[in-house]
């Protein structure tokens, strides 16, 4: 797929829809096409850190192994972002996503990436803003998970 | 409580109601379905209010209204067990006996929704208390806008009412999620707030009824008015324990309400402040 698909791509998908043409530009440079069958895996527990995806469609859960399966701890569809690692050193990865239906998605190459950022401080900024965001609100939706929102003590006493 | 065409019925006397049902929910939830032992129909109530069940010997507790207001000849709750008497309540078999008062409390504005977006959001058994708003509604549709419902618990088989979720879907747009699940879930996984995201259309124009644990309702309140409502368009359905049910004893204070007679439901408009005080 040409950069000006990818670039479409972007320009169509949230995450990146505020970046000026010309960071689209940059940001395309790096991604191409890819797709997945369900039961793939996009990225695997503990591997580097080369790549994120941005999902054009489909589900991706991502998941760790635990003692006697598997657990789903958050699922990303449509315009989800899914990998973070690739940000900062030591670039592993810290769990699995798996394709929970067909997926199509924008793979990002992120040593291209990285190399832009580095090289372009603005663009920099920018893309760790965005980036920061989304990371924020996950945080938040994790400590609410954690905080265990429906669990019975956190009821009131009206049984 | 007046019945139509019989005397007014004292409101601190349990009418006593026959258990025809006893519906094993979740490994700690039930629900019971009764009528009155006088032959008569139970009464007409309103989506959101309550009844006092007194399991003779054991108590009294309140309890939402979780059946089809449609149908009045036949009283459905749905019960936590979390303490003595709904720990009794659980043990109740088809033909005992049991004392009901009420209905008591405020209810969903339905009747002010009407024309209206419509959107549900609740929380591990906080779906109980509305589902009599899911039933009305698919009755009565066409007079409201788009209707959604989000619902939110802790794993796939803490889901309340699995069975009738499917057959909502016809009139209500369902979304599920847990906060973890097994690879066969087909749902998503995250908080209930994440399901917002796409399916608030025009909030302008929709109203909210939460309910589920205050620090659920709490949340999603605060991620609907980052998403433009008022709230004044948030109607969230409180829960404290009550002794008379009839706004005498004070037990259910709530700052400056009673939830058993200014409540169980109140716009957030009423409670925000409330809610933001830690001692609460």
């Amino acid at each position: 797929m040409a950069e000006n698909d990818i670039k479409a791509i972007l320009l169509a998908s949230p995450f990146f829809s505020d970046f000026s043409q010309k960071y689209l530009e940059l940001i395309a440079e790096c991604g191409h096409e890819t797709h997945f069958s369900a039961g793939e895996f996009l990225i695997r527990e503990g591997d580097e850190a080369n790549e994120f995806f941005l999902i054009r469609e489909g589900d991706v859960a991502i998941e760790s192994h635990v003692l006697g399966g598997v657990l789903t701890v958050a699922k990303s569809g449509t315009d989800g972002v899914v990998g973070f690692s690739w940000l900062f050193p030591p670039y592993r990865t810290a769990f699995d996503a798996r394709a929970v239906t067909e997926v199509s998605a924008v793979k990002m190459n992120a040593h291209c990436l990285r190399a832009k950022v580095e090289s372009d401080h603005e663009f920099g900024y920018l893309f760790m803003k965005r980036f920061a965001q989304l990371t924020m609100k996950r945080m938040q939706s994790t400590r609410r998970q954690m905080l265990d929102i429906y669990g019975e003590h956190q009821n009131g006493k009206f049984a | 409580m007046t019945l139509a065409g019989q005397a007014p019925h004292n409101p601190m006397e349990p009418r006593p109601f026959r258990v025809e049902r006893v519906i094993k929910e979740l490994a700690d939830c039930f629900t019971l379905v009764l009528t009155p032992t006088d032959g008569h129909c139970a009464f007409p109530f309103q989506p959101g209010q309550f009844n006092m069940l007194y399991d003779f010997g054991h108590g009294e507790v309140p309890v939402s209204m979780s059946g089809d207001p449609s149908r009045p000849e036949e009283l459905v709750h749905t019960i936590r067990s979390v303490g003595l008497v709904t720990a009794a309540m659980q043990k109740l078999r088809p033909g005992d006996v049991i004392g009901v008062r009420g209905p008591f409390g405020s209810h969903w504005p339905l009747a002010q929704s009407k024309g209206k977006d419509i959107l549900v959001m609740a929380g591990g058994l906080g779906l109980a208390p509305l589902r009599p708003v899911i039933y009305d509604l698919k009755n009565h549709a066409a007079d409201y806008g788009r209707l959604t419902l989000l619902y939110g618990t802790r794993t796939p088989d803490t889901l309340l009412f699995a069975d009738e979720l499917q057959s909502w879907s016809e009139h209500w747009a369902t979304s599920l999620t847990v906060d973890s699940a097994g690879p066969r879930w087909g749902g998503h996984v995250g908080v209930v707030t994440d399901l917002l995201d796409g399916r608030v259309h025009h909030a302008a124009n929709t109203v909210a009824f939460l309910c589920g644990p205050e620090i659920m309702m709490r949340f999603c309140a605060y991620a609907l008015l980052d998403r433009g409502f008022l709230p004044e368009q948030i109607f969230v359905s409180l829960e404290l324990n009550m002794k008379c049910a009839l706004g005498m004893c004070g037990r259910c204070q709530y700052g400056p309400f009673f939830i058993c007679k200014d409540g169980p439901v109140f716009s957030f408009a009423q409670v925000a402040r409330l809610f933001r005080i830690r001692e609460m």
